[in-house]
């Protein structure tokens, strides 16, 4: 599970550089948002941009990250691709978590 | 090792309950409908409901123990794609898939569930659902539309 992260105008930005969060990475997913996150900045958005896939695993997954991190972080996510929308959509959590089209929609500071 | 047999309006792949083999036969799998008349969105879907349910056959028919056989065919139909999956793990409890209810996602963050998602997704997106326990083999069949949203 390869994830990078840079941090623009105090939030993290933590791309995730894998096609797919599934069953197979499911587990490694969440220690590696750990290892990203671990003091930094509050503000944590996740770069889904490059996610092709995801499946109720890894959708458990991103969830688990959210929980990780509350308490000193919050998760934000962007870039979500149609199907991963479509998860979201459908077990609706996409009213659980902040979304936006892009990193530069999340963070106004990059796109400038 | 996967076993892939592809023909024209059909394709069947033979492998074991392991999560990357699981993997590399749903590439297989979207190989092939990629050669076809499909939108990726569309085969995005097919994917996700495969997954789920080989990921159950996986982690509960199989116990994780990645190395049950699976056997999965998929036929080109009219209006879409007709599954029919067997394994020879342990049956599903009571003889019946699961009743995919959604969520509860009015908790607080710490309470907000990181699983039970699996039966939902394929419920929504399926049709036709059907398990049977055939002597000591699990056969589940199901159907899904594709082309005409």
């Amino acid at each position: 599970m390869e994830l990078s992260s840079s941090d623009v105008a105090d939030t993290r930005v933590v791309k995730v550089i894998d096609t797919r969060i599934d069953a197979a990475v499911a587990i490694q997913f969440k220690d590696a948002m750990r290892a990203e996150t671990e003091g930094g900045p509050e503000r944590v958005v996740l770069d889904l941009s490059e996610v092709s896939f995801i499946d109720s695993s890894g959708l458990g997954a991103v969830v688990a990250a959210k929980k990780l991190l509350n308490g000193s972080h919050v998760l934000e996510l962007a870039g979500l691709t149609p199907v991963v929308d479509k998860v979201f959509k459908l077990t609706r959590m996409d009213s659980v978590f902040a979304i936006h089209a892009d990193v530069n929609a999340a963070v106004p500071a990059l796109a400038s | 090792m996967i076993e892939v047999e592809a023909g024209a309006t059909a394709i069947s792949v033979h492998f074991m309950s392991d999560t990357f083999e699981v993997r590399s036969s749903l590439q297989a799998l979207m190989d092939d409908m990629e050669g076809r008349d499909y939108l990726p969105e569309e085969r995005g879907t097919v994917e996700l409901v495969l997954a789920e349910v080989l990921n159950n056959v996986a982690e509960h028919a199989y116990e994780e123990r990645g190395d049950g056989k699976i056997e999965l065919d998929m036929s080109y139909v009219a209006d879409g794609i007709a599954i029919s999956l067997q394994d020879f793990g342990k049956p599903m409890p009571g003889g019946q898939t699961p009743l995919g209810m959604p969520a509860n996602l009015d908790v607080e963050v710490d309470d907000l569930p990181e699983g039970g998602f699996g039966w939902f997704l394929i419920g929504e997106l399926a049709k036709d659902l059907v398990y049977e326990r055939r002597g000591d083999a699990n056969h589940l069949t199901f159907r899904m539309t594709l082309g005409a949203s």
